[in-house]
């Protein structure tokens, strides 16, 4: 086996200097009835490198990759050029093969970066603090929600129909169990979002109010007011962020009142991977930095008096607090917040304002290509790299042709929405630096020739 | 015989060492330092070239512009380079060497893994393509899942918790789904005193009480006192099994036995798996649900702390509660993700959703690659040598190093020491820290919490023998230094990086990120 | 003005109805360096008992029990800046918060210096 380095004699040595008889002496614990006298039955034994890689190719290639294909999908998780250097250096072994940082006199490379991560994140989000990361964006929000509470002691959270429905899901699940309350709310098909319908939902019980930012429609909620309405009833604000290269674009939810920014940190140097891992973030204003759920790296000094760093207020930790801790989270998301940090870096803030209008045009130009198309309607009044249209039948069935097609051409309503009928012709719609022309071209193509067929078929 | 470069440089050799030098640079010839980014970088700086963008700004959207660019210094593709390559070498990890890090199992990724993950057709595949698009994806979250049943002997598998934690807090979750699926509020989760802190952290966040139980001087779980507390107020128990002192739980299954009987369930914590994998099925011993680390057992990166991949294995019992998104193979073989859209038909007791998507594919990826690389007879020789490798650090080092259940018999695939016998004012953080001197991460230490001083040594199965007998000899000569008193360990490191840091400093003015 | 001990090491200096809680010597030495002080808010009420503050530790949390039951009528500010306080003034400026009796009775259960120093001296 090419992995296990032991040869026979070794083995057989070893067992000597120990003073057993057999390896299986080792296992006595175990009472003979659970333990198997050869390999697990009904699994297949050991197999080549070359063996293992075929096989897992020929898996590979039953997908249809986002590069083989016109694609339009967001909602959550973005397609974005990841520059060459961004994948070479995460395989660094120093990188990769390092554990969480627990001896920071030889983990000053993981460290300084989660430092430089969290600086770059509190940045973005324009908050004063940020943790080293959480497991995606769905986690973050949740623990955000589960942080209002303890910094409030009030149990209701108020949440905008625009927040992503599979987040509203994560914390809902999370809520039956912990005895908060959620009131959420679907979102309607208006082209601005239900800005008025959160803020009237606030009372004194509030501990916090949501909202996705832009929302799950693309829309842009005004954060601002929102903030002001929420703070004079003594809640907070927590924005949303699925799609950090907007805020290339539009201002730091921080900077509009926002206690609390979480988001999903996918965009920036890490793949779209069929879903995970991703990267959820988490800022903060300063005084609620002990009420934080997950890892803090800090700037200390050592005996020498050189700058250095360190994991620190692990105190609210479950490893010190147990059952009273902040958050029962042990990892983070470690390596692509690496990776998030590395794009970050290359693009700078400029940048990434240059990323976002790029974004802009793109998705402005396939905006414009599909409000041509016969019975496509645009909702959005406002939008920076993703909006929803309207089709004149179920958004499901039109995916599903457009891939026969071999155009991956958005996320359908119906597919986030399943229960909500009124959803289902929505289809959201995003494009990114990764657009091309002819990408647009041949969505708005095929869709023409997928509706005009509709009409011909159902008159309605 | 004429000299090699007689009138040329040659070296001197033994002029002082290098610890003592300073140099202008701060750096020391391997040994770089490195400054931030925001000490680096300049604004307006750009590392990727991008297109020059088209047209104007949407009208509707031009009262959200943000009033400047992010406060964000950017550095050129080499200046980066060399930013995070200077960096890294500030790091130990598993490819520099041995890393014995107990309950983490830091074993040896394989590159294989790294290159599969990155094939298009997992890599660059968007979570929300119609199912049509993503068979290949699909089927590899099932086949994973079929191999991780069958290795646990359980029934069914909640493939999309993101960590080993997230993957607790989905089993206790099934649990209390199925208890109220009958009517049952039962309110006390036990866990044993030597337990990870994720145990109870993860019982309180599921809404429970948490209660301890005490363990037995031979460093396991008091079967009696636990079966005494049993009553209709206990849900379930939490055991880590083989448990945090290194040692198999014995009574397992009539620990089981008497929850079930009692109407509990058990979780068992799964991290120790790599001890038994391909060797003993967890099923056999009457556990209801294990998550599984794929970054410990199935050898997918820590990459410097995360990202994780928890898989919860469930009972039959369980099964119904999994949440979604759930993987299956139908009766006709055919692989599916059950989703919200379908769940009501198809799996209509799911307790909810733990995540936005899937789960941890890329970690999927890389497990199964792991996995089919070992095999069933690969894998069990994977059990069978961490634990002889183990056993074999146990007996090389319990002359030196006091070993506390040493005596009681062969220990699975840790080593467990205290701080017993070391001289006065000595402690087990001496030896960490002169272990990083040697040239080796340290061990766990002062985990588990029952054991004084405690050093977990988990060495895996891909460490050689020869390393091991190199990391033997380090840690027999600072137990020895320990024991003796030598001074010069109390300052250790010396040779690293950095020397031991002010953690005190940093918890009392906390500065967490650094100032615009 | 009067000091009563505990045996979870809290300290309560009383004068009128007003008592002032800390932990003792004792147990900022145990603890080591103190980093954060969790304050409880003035005006909330406690019971003997209760864990209305936590010490923090670089390593460990510790709550600090009421010894008495009654309203929080005053905390120490100065830890939030500097809880070292807690280490180097331990019984004195290192004070956590003041409690207004509800119960003066309650006293009678703790020990006085004497006695807690005899039962420091036990463990």
């Amino acid at each position: 086996m090419r992995y296990l380095p032991l040869t026979p004699a070794e083995r057989a040595e070893m067992l000597g200097v120990i003073g057993a008889g057999s390896v299986e002496a080792l296992f006595e614990d175990v009472p003979a009835f659970a333990r198997l006298p050869g390999p697990v039955p009904g699994l297949p034994l050991h197999a080549s490198e070359m063996a293992v890689e075929r096989h897992m190719a020929r898996l590979a290639s039953a997908n249809l990759s986002a590069a083989e294909a016109p694609f339009f999908l967001g909602a959550g998780a973005y397609r974005h050029h990841i520059p060459a250097s961004v994948d070479h250096l995460i395989q660094r072994g120093e990188f990769l093969t390092a554990y969480t940082p627990y001896q920071p006199e030889i983990a000053q490379g993981t460290l300084q970066v989660l430092f430089e991560f969290q600086t770059q994140v509190a940045r973005l989000f324009g908050t004063d603090v940020a943790n080293a990361s959480m497991y995606d964006g769905s986690t973050a929000c949740w623990e955000a929600i589960a942080m209002a509470g303890r910094v409030t002691r009030r149990k209701k959270a108020v949440i905008s129909g625009g927040l992503h429905p599979h987040y509203i899901a994560t914390a809902a699940t999370m809520a039956r169990f912990t005895g908060d309350a959620l009131d959420t709310r679907l979102p309607d098909l208006a082209a601005e979002p239900d800005d008025a319908a959160v803020i009237a939902a606030i009372d004194g019980e509030t501990s916090c109010v949501v909202v996705q930012y832009p929302d799950v429609l693309g829309r842009v909620p005004d954060l601002a007011a929102i903030a002001a309405a929420a703070q004079a009833k003594g809640a907070l604000l927590i924005a949303v962020v699925t799609e950090p290269v907007a805020l290339g674009l539009i201002e730091a939810p921080g900077k509009l009142g926002a206690d609390i920014v979480v988001g999903e940190g996918q965009s920036l140097g890490v793949g779209l991977q069929f879903g995970g891992p991703y990267l959820g973030l988490f800022g903060c204003r300063d005084k609620f930095v002990r009420q934080m759920p997950g890892r803090l790296a800090g700037q200390t000094v050592d005996a020498d008096g050189k700058r250095g760093f360190v994991l620190t207020l692990s105190t609210r930790e479950q490893h010190i607090r147990r059952e009273k801790a902040t958050s029962n989270i042990c990892t983070n998301s470690g390596l692509c917040a690496l990776a998030f940090s590395i794009h970050m870096t290359l693009l700078g803030g400029e940048g990434l304002a240059k990323l976002a209008r790029v974004n802009h045009a793109a998705a402005r130009k396939t905006a414009d290509a599909l409000a041509k198309v016969p019975g496509v309607t645009l909702l959005n009044s406002a939008y920076v790299n993703e909006f929803t249209v309207i089709l004149p039948r179920d958004a499901r069935e039109v995916v599903r042709e457009l891939a026969e097609y071999g155009v991956l051409g958005g996320v359908s309503l119906g597919r986030l929405y399943p229960e909500a009928f009124a959803l289902h012709n929505g289809l959201v719609v995003t494009a990114t630096e990764t657009t091309s022309d002819d990408d647009i071209h041949a969505l708005a193509t095929v869709l023409t020739e997928l509706l005009a067929d509709t009409h011909e078929g159902s008159p309605t | 015989m004429s000299a090699v470069n007689a009138a040329g440089w040659r070296p001197e050799m033994s002029q002082g060492s290098a610890q003592g030098a300073v140099t202008a640079s701060g750096d020391k010839g391997l040994m770089l330092e490195e400054a931030l980014i925001f000490e680096l970088g300049r604004p307006g700086t750009c590392g990727v070239d991008i297109d020059e963008p088209e047209g104007a700004v949407l009208p509707g959207l031009e009262k959200f512009l943000r009033a400047s660019a992010p406060d964000l210094p950017g550095l050129t593709e080499p200046e980066t380079v060399r930013h995070y390559t200077r960096l890294s070498r500030q790091n130990y990890a598993i490819d520099l060497g041995p890393f014995p890090l107990g309950s983490c199992t830091m074993k040896h990724n394989p590159r294989l893994n790294e290159k599969v993950a990155r094939l298009p057709g997992f890599a660059d595949v968007h979570p929300l393509q119609p199912q049509q698009t993503v068979r290949g994806a699909v089927e590899v979250i099932v086949q994973l899942a079929d191999w991780l049943v069958t290795l646990t002997g359980m029934h069914a598998v909640a493939m999309t918790p993101k960590a080993g934690a997230h993957g607790e807090l989905c089993g206790l979750l099934c649990i209390r789904a199925a208890l109220e699926a009958r009517g049952d509020k039962r309110e006390v989760i036990l866990v044993p005193e030597s337990a990870h802190g994720t145990n109870p952290a993860t019982a309180a966040f599921a809404g429970y009480r948490v209660e301890n139980i005490p363990a037995t001087a031979d460093g396991r779980v008091d079967l009696a006192a636990l079966t005494a507390r049993l009553g209709p107020d206990v849900a379930a128990v939490m055991i880590t099994n083989p448990n945090t002192c290194g040692l198999f739980e014995r009574d397992m299954k009539a620990i089981a036995d008497a929850v079930h009987a009692a109407g509990g369930l058990v979780y068992c914590d799964g991290a120790n798996f790599n001890a038994i994998v391909g060797k003993v099925r967890p099923g056999d011993l009457g556990i209801d649900a294990m998550h599984i680390n794929l970054h410990k057992t199935f050898s997918t990166p820590h990459g410097g702390g995360g990202p994780g991949s928890g898989p919860v294995v469930l009972s039959e019992a369980l099964a119904p509660f999994a949440p979604l998104p759930y993987a299956e193979r139908t009766a006709e073989g055919y692989c599916r993700l059950i989703e919200e859209e379908d769940a009501g038909t198809d799996h209509p007791h799911a307790f909810g959703r733990m995540s936005a998507f899937h789960g941890q594919m890329g970690m999927f990826t890389r497990a199964l690659t792991y996995i089919l690389s070992h095999g069933a007879d690969g894998l069990r020789q994977v059990s069978e040598d961490a634990v002889l490798n183990a056993n074999y650090v146990l007996r090389s080092l319990e002359d030196v190093l006091d070993a506390p259940f040493g005596k009681a018999g062969p220990c699975m695939h840790e080593a467990l020491f205290s701080d017993v016998g070391l001289a006065e004012g000595f402690t087990t953080l001496d030896i960490a820290k002169g272990l990083i001197d040697e040239g080796f991460h340290p061990m766990t230490v002062y985990f588990p919490l029952v054991v004084h001083g405690a050093m977990l040594v988990e060495p895996t199965e891909t460490e050689s023998k020869a390393g091991l007998d190199r990391f033997i000899a380090s840690l027999r000569s600072l137990a020895e230094r320990a024991r003796a008193g030598d001074a010069a360990l109390k300052a250790a490191p010396v040779l690293a990086p950095r020397r031991r840091l002010d953690e005190t400093l940093a918890a009392r003015k906390p500065v967490l990120v650094h100032p615009a | 003005m009067t000091t009563y001990y505990t045996e979870d090491h809290e300290w309560i200096a009383v004068e009128g109805d007003t008592g002032t809680v800390g932990i003792t010597n004792y147990a900022q030495g145990q603890l080591g360096d103190i980093t954060y002080v969790e304050l409880p808010a003035a005006g909330a009420t406690v019971a003997k008992g209760d864990a209305p503050c936590v010490v923090d530790s670089v390593k460990a949390a510790s709550d600090v029990y009421t010894p008495v039951s009654g309203e929080v009528a005053e905390v120490n500010e100065a830890l939030a800046d500097a809880p070292e306080l807690v280490n180097t003034e331990a019984e004195s400026g290192g004070w956590l918060f003041r409690v207004k009796l509800a119960d003066p009775a309650e006293l009678g259960a703790l020990m006085d210096k004497a006695a807690y120093d005899a039962f420091v001296e036990s463990l």
